[in-house]
């Protein structure tokens, strides 16, 4: 149970997150890659409470958690107008605003 | 079990709060909540006047509240929130822009169809739901408690002590934002653009932060900001970690004061919004996220300033640099507003990399005189309109000097406070952080800042040209629009403080070297 792994597993899951959100198309995948970064880094808070034993790290993850669902909430809304006005959820598609 | 839960709670420490010292946050973020309650129980026609009330009171009262809490330096809240004379400086600072981008969101005179936003943000572009809202004159009043929580946010910002406070306090501001830009009446199709590019970036990027907030709690156990200081003076042990920390944790700052290389949504958001909302965001958000970017580096890592200024060195040069040469290109109002906004944003960081007393003031003063200009700039921009809505394109206000002599004078006030000429608030500002660079050791910095400076004057007086010196084109132009006592007064107030900093600088200086250092 060495706690090293569970920090290269959140490194991992970030830079899956990251890269996600660099090449993927639809706006709701890109809003769930966002959400996998949140949530690598609440890995990397709770491995690190345990490293250091302290609460610290928990309790930051539950405040994440509060701020991702509120975060979720603004997200689809927003995905959601644009997705009644256009017929598309595709990011390349919103392409109005330029140069 | 008993027993357990007894010693459980003979170690619970009942936490107490410092009312007075957080009552600025306090009251803007409660009035945000009774601005809900309005939406919910005040019927349809009542409702502006009600939101309009608790607004303003909100502004004011917190901006008493600071005015009585001058001189605190104490840690409050537990260690978690910092009120001193910085924090102090820039919540009135907020106050005061956010009060005037208020006077600006609350215009109903100039459209004729209402005022600047969206009757209702879910009726379809387009549709006859949106016609028949227009015609029955609805308005949209959700705006106003989005406004105050996004204001409450921003007063935190600056203020927090841990990394985990401006993490919340971030989102606090940033969420209810992501909505407003997306609720423009007019170019809705561009407005909901807007609010999805500015959503994902902007969520993309607080991931950064997150993420350096974590490698920085694994450094130092602690996520306050004293606390890693702390552990950096003891330790030079994974520096990796806290370097890495430190990165990931200054892409989420540098997003938010659209820094290059983090800068791409400015100009898109800045041109989708409605522009009342464009001139609180560039102008609130840009006082806050300096804020906290100001406490991170001096505080946290005022210990490592070697580290990290070489990384600031490069992003300020080329803020700067991209900034000026992508104005040059703009033909739309609001769009070279926003490049003239991140070129802003490169010569602010010269006093974020001086790292001394003088760099934190002369920043302090510059973002409040860009602020109060950037308001009155965008406020100006909703004046001058066509048929159709807003004209943002530039050959549009071309001869706009002949017909509206003192719109277009004011205008030129602020597009020369912007390029920093002698006897305005920009060039009091610049001066201050150039200064303090040079001071600071960051002459290089400073040597393009004033480049830069030269070429943006360039593209500034451009549009005073065209505005003063250009015939007006043959066919119907667009016409200013003579706004009611709420718009006329947040430019009348802008002007004025643009100049007053500009010819009589030591009162504002005064004010921000009263306010001294940060309280660790």
């Amino acid at each position: 149970m060495n706690p090293n792994n569970y920090l290269y597993l959140s490194a991992v899951l970030f830079s899956i997150g990251a890269v996600g959100v660099l090449v993927r198309r639809n706006a709701i995948v890109v809003f769930m890659c966002i959400e996998l970064m949140l949530n690598a880094s609440n890995l990397a808070f709770v491995s690190f409470a345990r490293v250091w034993g302290n609460l610290d790290g928990q309790v930051i993850a539950f405040f994440v958690m509060v701020v991702a669902a509120a975060e979720v909430v603004i997200g689809l809304a927003i995905v959601m107008t644009i997705f009644r006005t256009r017929r598309s959820a595709s990011v390349d598609e919103a392409n109005l605003l330029k140069y | 079990m008993n027993g357990t839960l007894a010693a459980a709670a003979g170690s619970f420490e009942i936490p107490t709060l410092e009312y007075s010292a957080l009552a600025p946050i306090l009251i803007v973020l409660g009035a945000a909540v009774v601005g809900v309650l309005i939406e919910s129980f005040v019927a349809q026609a009542m409702r502006r006047n009600a939101q309009l009330v608790v607004t303003f009171a909100a502004l004011v009262g917190a901006f008493v509240a600071v005015v009585l809490a001058r001189g605190t330096q104490q840690i409050v809240a537990l260690g978690s929130v910092a009120i001193d004379g910085p924090t102090l400086f820039m919540q009135g600072s907020i106050l005061v822009l956010a009060a005037m981008a208020a006077l600006v969101m609350a215009e109903r005179q100039v459209d004729p169809a209402g005022d600047s936003f969206a009757p209702r943000a879910s009726a379809l572009p387009g549709s006859e739901d949106e016609q028949a809202f227009t015609r029955l004159g609805w308005l949209q009043t959700e705006v106003w408690p989005l406004f105050l929580f996004s204001v409450g946010g921003m007063l935190l910002f600056p203020a927090s002590t841990d990394l985990l406070t401006m993490f919340v306090a971030l989102e606090v501001l940033s969420l209810p934002l992501y909505i407003m830009a997306g609720l423009a009446r007019r170019r809705r199709l561009l407005s909901q653009e807007a609010a999805l590019k500015y959503f994902m970036l902007g969520a993309f990027s607080s991931a950064f932060f997150l993420y350096g907030t974590a490698l920085l709690y694994g450094f130092a156990g602690t996520v306050s900001l004293s606390g890693i200081a702390d552990a950096l003076t003891k330790s030079a042990d994974n520096m990796g970690l806290v370097l890495g920390g430190l990165g990931l944790l200054s892409v989420g700052l540098l997003f938010k004061i659209s820094a290059a290389p983090f800068h791409q949504w400015t100009p898109d958001v800045y041109q989708g919004s409605p522009t009342s909302v464009t001139g609180f965001m560039a102008a609130c958000t840009k006082v806050a996220a300096f804020g906290a970017l100001l406490r991170v580096m001096y505080v946290a890592f005022g210990g490592i300033r070697w580290d990290w200024r070489p990384m600031m060195y490069v992003i300020a040069a080329l803020t700067m640099i991209v900034g000026t040469i992508f104005a040059l290109t703009q033909t739309d109002i609001k769009r070279l507003l926003a490049y003239s906004s991140i070129a802003q944003a490169g010569f602010m960081l010269v006093g974020v990399i001086a790292t001394n007393q003088a760099g934190l003031e002369g920043t302090m003063v510059y973002l409040l005189a860009y602020g109060v200009a950037t308001i009155g700039a965008f406020a100006i921009v909703t004046l001058v309109r066509d048929a159709s809505g807003e004209a943002t394109h530039l050959s549009q206000w071309a001869g706009l000097g002949k017909r509206s002599p003192v719109v277009a004078s004011a205008f030129a006030l602020f597009l020369l406070a912007f390029a920093g000429i002698p006897l305005t608030s920009g060039f009091t500002a610049k001066f201050a952080v150039f200064t303090a660079g040079i001071s600071g050791g960051a002459a290089p910095v400073v040597v393009i800042g004033v480049v830069a400076s030269a070429v943006a004057a360039f593209f500034y007086v451009r549009v005073i040209v065209v505005m003063f010196f250009n015939e007006p084109s043959a066919d119907s132009g667009p016409s200013v629009v003579v706004p009611s006592a709420f718009t006329t007064l947040a430019i009348t107030v802008a002007v004025a403080i643009t100049v007053v900093i500009g010819v009589l600088p030591q009162v504002i200086f005064n004010l921000a070297s009263q306010a001294g250092l940060f309280v660790r």
